[in-house]
């Protein structure tokens, strides 16, 4: 539909970008970053480390130092600024989880959590009166494997498993300076072939166009899980100063990219795929938690077995809003009523018309015989006319018979009379 | 720097950090335009104006580019809206730009609906994003955006005064879009007349409560460009894709024979400040506008229409879950209520005819007694009547045995007197 076509001189649309880079400065940018893991691993000095600054502190503890005795899911907020863009960070920690002597259910809280802020989302989405949205949503899990250079432990599988997908998870390996080069390679083969046959799905990072980039990409890749090492303390080093760990056989420095992968992961994480993660968690994980509780509210009570579960079924549901599918609802039920209707309609009929026809029926059965009866009677009349005729004619004949006998009678006695009267008596 | 939205926004739960190296989030803005870039962008106009004010190829001058069309006539019954899309690229930058230009606007004799057909465009455009907006299963990112960013309002250079076609047409739109007026043709007005001209027209607009597009000046870089261009409103435009040899360049012009009006030449006309505030300072704002602004109300309006609330009675708030089954509980109430009242109807028919039925076969029953009970007359006539016949046969009977007994009786008495009388008949015949 839509035709290419050639400019014949500059026009300045080309400045969309910077529009849009201004723009955004002004806004300002959010993210919100989850660290889970047992206590003990680093979590708090890696992301002092990672955001050069003292997140946690003697005054603001990390997780590990506040022991609890369920798992809870808490929440710091700060605020940096850096060459005139300014970041609301989110850090949500998990104190708690893992340290249990029974660790079931340990990750429920933080599906609770995550959760709960797309349902904030969700709302606030979803209302009427809507203002600009702060977006809480969880953007990235950061998973801290322990160093145990086996392989993953039962619970980091089931953790990555139930929560892969609602969040983006990059799993680390922490405190990567107790493992040699080696061991560490091992132990990341190790894990990443349990990741794919425990078909975990971590966070991906997306292909590219450009070389250079996907050749970083690549780079990433390659190093997955990343092995990090933190430290809260500067040290002095080969002359530089550096973030460091001091042992009496050498200082293991944070960013050094021969010691761990530190540098990659901020590179990663903050420098280049930032975006991508809010990409992700908005385009992916919202909207699948958002089509399931969509699709859960609108086949309430009409057709259970369409959903439970089912969101893969029909296209017809899925593809439109709660709203349209009610006026389609609404139109399947019209037709349903009318086909309905036309089937009573014709039931109906039928047996008025089985009715009208018993009737008839027994109209004409009574018709018939009350002519029957009527043939019959009248045959009976013409019976008993005939035999009263037959018998008027006997009688007319019997008594003109006897009128003649009579006569005769009466002839002979008068003959008698006359010839008694002749004498002729002897 | 100022604070920034989100720093307002966290307010009082965050605190400030100080850095003690680059982190490097300051790239943060760059990704954001990466992704932009690679997404591409997409910009809506619509031109609305008469027939014949230079519209198409106010477009085509901005652009550098010869858009599709031919010059449309005057005889449109009604007014429509053409839309086009094109493809266009400038550096690393990809633009879906779609150009609606209203036909037959200010054609007709009645002019009353000429509004109506531009609004709903506008409000199909929003209803389309709506839609896809409440799916349940979208795809917003990939959602070919159609609302309209901007609508260029092509005034007729009269001089005078804004047409009350042009002040109805505006007072409806802006509420719905980025309302820029321009003077069309603007080399036909000379430079007092143009001042008198956008005076008179900004006083008009004002007076009448028609809400224009403001450039923005909240943002510090742009914000004094932007509002010395406010103060130029409505610009005054000329429009060529013909290009005149002036000095040793080619520019854009239209050559009169008293002169050569030079389309880019700031001092003939604006042209260049509408194309510098459309395209390359605001055109990002005016998307944002649309967005947050247009749209939401657009939205709001046909969310409460459908009888969505925020809150209930109580003034508590709503969660979307349960707005969504009170809705549902009321359609199905409905709908159940149609299927019992329909089925209440077929009974009611039914009870009916039933009845009526019963009444033919009462009647019926009926009308046979009464032949049964007729026939049963005739009957005992009958019979009395064979009775009557029979007691006279008998009588008859009786009757005739009788006279045969005398006779017979009488006969074998005078039998023999016959006998003797008929010998002596006999023989006296022979005395």
């Amino acid at each position: 539909m839509a035709q290419q076509k050639n400019l014949e001189g500059y026009v300045g649309f080309a400045s969309l970008p910077n529009q849009v880079y201004r723009k955004s400065v002004k806004r300002g940018f959010e993210f919100t970053l989850m660290v889970v893991g047992e206590s003990g691993l680093g979590k708090s000095t890696l992301i002092n480390s990672l955001f050069l600054t003292d997140l946690y502190s003697a005054e603001h503890p990390g997780p590990s130092h506040r022991v609890k005795k369920t798992v809870q899911v808490e929440q710091t907020k700060v605020l940096v600024k850096e060459g005139g863009v300014q970041l609301l960070l989110t850090v949500v920690d998990t104190p708690g989880f893992g340290d249990a002597v029974d660790n079931s259910n340990c990750w429920q809280p933080v599906i609770d959590h995550i959760d709960s802020k797309f349902e904030d989302y969700l709302n606030a989405e979803s209302r009427v009166n809507r203002r600009q949205m702060p977006d809480s949503r969880v953007h990235c899990c950061l998973y801290f494997i322990a160093p145990s250079g086996h392989g993953l432990k039962p619970l980091d599988i089931e953790f990555m498993k139930r929560l892969h997908e609602k969040v983006n998870i990059i799993p680390l390996i922490a405190k990567a300076d107790t493992l040699t080069p080696e061991e560490c390679q091992q132990f990341k083969k190790q894990i990443m072939r349990e990741i794919q046959e425990h078909k975990i799905k971590i966070y991906e990072f997306p292909d590219t166009d450009d070389d250079e980039e996907e050749k970083l990409v690549k780079k990433i890749k390659d190093c997955l899980p990343l092995a990090v090492v933190g430290s809260n303390t500067i040290i002095e080093a080969n002359g530089k100063r550096v973030r460091g760990r001091q042992y009496p056989w050498g200082v293991a420095e944070v960013e050094n990219s021969d010691h761990c992968d530190f540098t990659i992961l901020r590179n990663m994480l903050i420098r280049t795929h930032m975006q991508d993660l809010k990409d992700v968690t908005n385009n992916v994980h919202y909207e699948n938690y958002r089509s399931r509780k969509l699709a859960a509210v609108t086949c309430n009570g009409v057709d259970n077995n369409r959903t439970k579960g089912q969101l893969t079924k029909l296209d017809t549901v899925e593809g439109m809003s709660p709203l349209a599918q009610m006026e389609e609802e609404r139109r399947e039920h019209v037709a349903k009523m009318k086909k309905m209707e036309m089937e009573m309609e014709q039931v109906f009929e039928m047996k008025v018309k089985e009715k009208v026809q018993k009737l008839r029926d027994s109209e004409a059965e009574l018709q018939r015989r009350h002519e029957q009866m009527k043939k019959n009677l009248e045959a009976q009349h013409k019976e008993l006319e005939e035999k009263r005729r037959q018998f008027e004619e006997d009688r007319a004949h019997w008594e003109a018979q006897q009128r003649l006998v009579e006569q005769q009678k009466l002839d002979a006695s008068r003959t008698l009379e006359k010839n008694k009267k002749k004498g002729k008596i002897f | 720097m100022a604070a920034t939205e989100i720093a307002r926004q966290a307010g009082e739960g965050a605190r400030t950090l100080p850095l003690s190296g680059h982190v490097g989030f300051d790239s943060m803005p760059d990704q954001l335009v990466n992704k932009s870039v690679n997404h591409g962008f997409c910009f809506n106009i619509l031109c609305v104006g008469e027939t014949g004010l230079g519209k198409s190829t106010l477009m085509d001058t901005l652009f550098n580019t010869k858009f599709e069309g031919e010059p449309n006539q005057h005889n449109q019954p009604g007014v429509q809206l053409k839309s086009n899309t094109y493809e266009l690229q400038e550096s690393n930058v990809r633009l879906k730009l779609t150009i609606v230009n209203t036909v037959g606007f200010g054609d007709q004799i009645n002019k009353e609906d000429s509004y109506k057909s531009i609004v709903e465009f506008i409000d199909t455009q929003f209803e389309a994003y709506l839609q896809e907006e409440l799916k349940i299963k979208r795809t917003l990112h990939s959602y070919h955006d159609t609302r309209v960013h901007a609508c260029l309002y092509f005034i007729a250079p009269t001089g005078h005064s804004l047409k009350s076609l042009d002040l109805v047409t505006m007072k409806k739109l802006d509420s719905k879009v980025n309302i820029i007026p321009i003077i069309a043709k603007s080399d036909a007005i000379s430079k007092s007349e143009l001042t008198k001209f956008k005076i008179k027209i900004t006083s008009e607009l004002v007076s009448n409560g028609v809400q224009i597009y403001q450039f923005p000046t909240d943002d510090e870089t742009v914000a004094e460009i932007n509002s010395t261009m406010n103060g130029h409103l409505p610009f005054a435009v000329v429009g060529s894709t013909e290009e005149v040899k002036i000095g040793n360049k080619m520019v854009k012009a239209r050559q009169y024979p008293w002169g050569t009006v030079q389309v880019e030449n700031e001092s003939h006309c604006d042209f260049v400040k509408l194309r510098e505030m459309l395209i390359r300072v605001n055109m990002e704002d005016l998307r944002e506008q649309t967005h947050t602004r247009h749209y939401e109300l657009y939205r709001r309006c046909k969310l409460e229409e459908m009888g969505f609330k925020d809150t209930d009675p109580d003034s508590k708030p709503f969660s979307l879950q349960e707005t969504y089954e009170a809705k549902r509980n009321e359609f199905m109430g409905e709908l159940q209520k149609k299927e019992e009242e329909m089925r209440q109807m077929f009974v009611q028919r039914v009870k009916e005819k039933e009845a009526e039925l019963k009444e033919a076969e009462k009647e019926l029953h009926e009308k046979f007694d009464r032949l049964k009970k007729l026939h049963q007359d005739e009957k005992k006539k009958l019979e009395d009547k064979k009775k009557a016949l029979d007691d006279e046969l008998n009588v008859f009977k009786q009757k005739k045995t009788a006279a045969e007994l005398l006779q017979s009786q009488a006969q074998q008495a005078g039998g023999s007197t016959t006998l003797k009388r008929d010998k002596e008949r006999k023989n006296s015949g022979f005395l």
